[in-house]
């Protein structure tokens, strides 16, 4: 497989999704059995995606495929002169990594989905909306430009709307589904923003040579803070797409959507896209910028952990564990620790995907109950997707030997790190305390869904063990929640194979004065070096040891506390909620963000409308009825000139006419002795005249 | 008293009135007719005056007998029209002879 070939199919993998899209949803209706060829098309992708991550990790681990043509192309423009809007893949590690995480995810969701989404009226139309999402979430993992990407970046809002409103006679669905697309968009104005800026400044969207112009001291209009400002703009796209805090709002309603819906988009892959462009663009963030992504993910990762302790849906609780994952990677950018960002993508990518597919099989198996104080003991009705979920659980508290121990861990101790480095000991707090509230709630998940009594015991006698086609992608995917898929090391990923060797970033190009002190430069003979100064790569291997063993006893206590509480009954949980009565309700009312936008952004929005509506009524509605009355006014007086002054004229000469025919007529007797006595009498009248 | 000039005229004038008030005053178009020869014969007494006092040899005797001779066609012709006319209308009131008016 040479370089040519997999530019080749990284393209047919990126488009015939579309291909699928297109005729799934034209011909859905009227082919019962057309999502098979999407189930074709996403298997395709699937192949064709391993295969490339096989051989580009395998044969050409150092290598950067590029592959770019104009698009458009001006030419003496005023200000900016000459300029090209080049479009292209670009095919990393990074970049082959997350396609083979999409597609493989996709594949499975596809497949889980013949059966969970089994009757529904739009069976066809879900999966076509499925190709589509695959497709722009494929667009913006292979692009390499931001233009590009910001396209992508839209699209997958779009099937990510129409996803959420899959089931639109709902009325929660539809708002959900207006929710989500209206918070993304104000991110995503933020992230144009900072395109505009990009665009000004370098008059290229490309990845790779917006850092070299950076490099080379290329500043937006000369100053760091603007440098500082590009890439907090850009990073408002991750926060609305990603669910970041302040916008974080949208995905737990996103849950109205089909579970699988939640499993691929709201919790894998399309969240992680806001992860991914930080990723992308974390060579040109400022240190400025990087505390601002610290801190942004330090709250979302903080507040959401706390909300999922008092939550009794189970896809909420997995909504709101979601951003606060998503927050522990982006926090993980935020530090420096950019690497062990992008790996937790990847390993919350399978066990997050899991865990919604492992709800979707208790919600289907429960035949649509949601609520966990509904289900318990449900693991002897259920035991694959009680097995699996378990391996779930493990990996996301951050136990030894599954996946999300290794790269949690990886951000535990770069937070650390961080702090020795720069002074700012709440980020590492906040790190360490979102694990112990991490492993406490979903093993509060995991005991009150399956173990215990039934205390439904109707729902409990109706329910049952999934299908295969459920079963099968949860124990592949618990399958990738091992160690042993990432590194040969279960406790340290540091010297496995995707860290020591695939993950590799480009080196930050900020100026030395702007950037955090412990991030170092590229070599100048432009190989790839390490990231960081030695000094930051002595110390983390110093905290290493306590960072270990402090998250493991982190997680120990979060999972041994949800066992007194909810298994063992030593403690009780309903005394002490209501001993701190004001907490519980606070975060079991989720902080009152929602009420707090929807009585200042909403109800302001509102406010305003009615204002505007106002002047609108009032003033502008006003004006032109005056001018419509003086109009009128002037029309009246005009139309009495006509009809009096004009029309009597004419009708004047008209009667006066008509008065002299009268007249006349009565001359035209039609006697001729009549006419013989006018000649006569004029006869003797001209005789007498002129005799 | 001779008679003269003049009362050739006058009585010519009288006769030509006479015929004037006939076509003018009576319905009947026999009598219109009867007026029109009236007015022909005080011209033919015109004629004959001037003729016979004045210098013209015989010239208005010569006219008065044309006169006369055209007044015989046309009252053959007329007669003619007016016989047509009331078996057309059944009368001979040149009022209600008016069907072109209408």
């Amino acid at each position: 497989m040479n370089e040519n070939l997999m530019i080749n199919l990284s393209v047919i993998a990126l488009f015939i999704p579309l291909i699928g899209f297109f005729f799934t949803v034209v011909l859905g209706k009227r082919i019962k059995s057309m999502y098979l060829f999407e189930i074709l098309i996403i298997s395709a992708v699937m192949i064709i995606s391993a295969l490339l991550a096989f051989f580009k990790l395998a044969y050409y681990t150092d290598a950067v495929f590029i592959a770019e043509f104009t698009w458009i192309k001006i030419q003496n423009l005023p200000v900016f002169g000459d300029f090209s809007f080049n479009l292209g893949v670009k095919l990393d590690n990074i970049s082959v990594i997350m396609l083979f995480v999409v597609a493989a995810i996709s594949t499975l969701v596809h497949y889980y989905s013949i059966a969970y989404m089994k009757g529904d009226k739009r069976y066809n139309r879900f999966f076509a909306y499925l190709g589509i999402f695959t497709f722009s979430m494929n667009g913006i993992v292979l692009t390499h430009n931001l233009l590009m990407m910001y396209i992508f970046w839209e699209l997958v809002g779009l099937s990510s709307y129409l996803l959420i409103g899959f089931w639109y006679e709902k009325k929660s669905a539809s708002d959900a589904a207006k929710k989500a697309f209206l918070v993304n968009r104000i991110g995503d104005m933020g992230m144009l923003a900072g395109i505009l800026i990009v665009f000004f400044t370098f008059h290229t969207f490309t990845f790779d040579e917006i850092f070299g112009q950076v490099a080379s001291g290329v500043l937006p209009f000369n100053s760091e803070f603007w440098l500082t400002m590009m890439g907090i703009l850009l990073f408002c796209g991750a926060i609305g797409k990603s669910a970041q805090f302040p916008l974080h709002v949208w995905l737990p309603d996103a849950m109205e959507g089909p579970t699988p819906v939640s499993a691929l988009i709201h919790a894998a892959t399309m969240v992680a896209a806001g992860v991914y462009l930080t990723v992308r663009i974390f060579p040109i963030m400022t240190g400025d910028a990087l505390l601002f992504v610290a801190v942004v993910g330090m709250l979302s990762a903080f507040i959401p952990a706390t909300i999922a302790l008092t939550q009794t849906d189970i896809k909420r609780v997995l909504a709101y564990s979601t951003v606060s994952q998503l927050g522990y990677m982006i926090m993980a950018i935020g530090v420096g620790s950019v690497v062990y960002g992008f790996f937790h993508l990847v390993t919350h990518a399978f066990f997050k995907a899991g865990l919604f597919l492992g709800s979707g099989s208790v919600i289907h198996g429960m035949h649509h109950e949601q609520e966990i104080t509904q289900m318990g003991g449900l693991r002897k009705k259920m035991p694959v997707t009680y097995y699996t979920f378990l391996i779930f659980c493990l990996a996301i508290s951050g136990v030894p030997f599954f996946s999300g121990f290794l790269s949690k861990d990886g951000i535990l101790a770069a937070t650390a790190n961080f702090s020795i480095f720069t002074g700012h000991w709440l980020i590492p707090v906040a790190a360490f305390s979102v694990a112990i509230l991490t492993a406490f709630y979903m093993f509060r998940l995991l005991i009150l869904t399956f173990h215990g009594t039934p205390r439904n015991q109707h729902k409990y006698d109706h329910a049952h063990e999934s299908p295969k086609f459920m079963i099968v992608p949860l124990v592949i995917l618990a399958l990738f929640s091992f160690f042993f898929i990432f590194s040969p090391n279960p406790i340290s990923a540091e010297n496995g194979w995707t860290l020591s060797s695939w993950l590799k970033v480009p080196n930050s190009v900020v100026p030395e004065s702007a950037r955090y002190s412990f991030l170092a430069s590229a070599p100048a003979d432009g190989s790839s070096g390490s990231l960081y100064t030695h000094e930051y790569v002595e110390s983390s291997h110093h905290i290493h040891y306590y960072v270990l063993f402090g998250s493991l006893l982190l997680a120990g206590i979060g999972i041994l506390f949800a066992y007194l509480f909810y298994q063992y009954r030593k403690l009780n949980a309903d005394k002490l909620t209501g001993k701190i009565t004001p907490l519980y309700t606070f975060s079991r009312n989720k902080w009152y963000f929602d009420e707090l936008y929807q009585s200042t952004f909403v109800a302001g929005t509102m406010r305003l409308a009615g204002l505007l509506a106002w002047f609108d009524s009032t003033i502008v509605d006003g004006i032109v009825n005056l001018s419509a009355s003086v109009t009128r006014i002037f029309s009246r007086i005009s139309g009495a000139f006509d009809n009096y002054v004009v029309d009597g004229l004419v009708n004047l000469f008209a009667t006066l006419s008509g008065m002299f025919g009268l007249i006349l007529r009565r001359f035209q007797t039609g006697r001729v002795q009549v006419y013989l006595v006018f000649v006569l009498f004029s006869l003797i009248v001209l005789i007498l005249t002129f005799a | 008293m001779s008679i003269g000039l003049n009362h050739f005229l006058i009585v010519s004038g009288i006769l030509f009135s006479l015929g004037i008030f006939a076509i003018v005053t009576r319905k009947n178009a026999i009598m219109v007719l009867m007026g029109i020869e009236f007015i022909l014969n005080a011209s033919n007494i015109n004629f004959i005056a001037f003729s016979k006092f004045g210098n013209f040899g015989v010239q208005g005797e010569v006219i008065a007998l044309f006169v006369i001779v055209l007044a015989a066609c046309e009252a053959a012709i007329a007669l003619a029209i007016v016989l047509n006319i009331y078996k057309q209308f059944t009368t001979v009131n040149v009022d209600e002879i008016n069907n072109l008016k209408n």
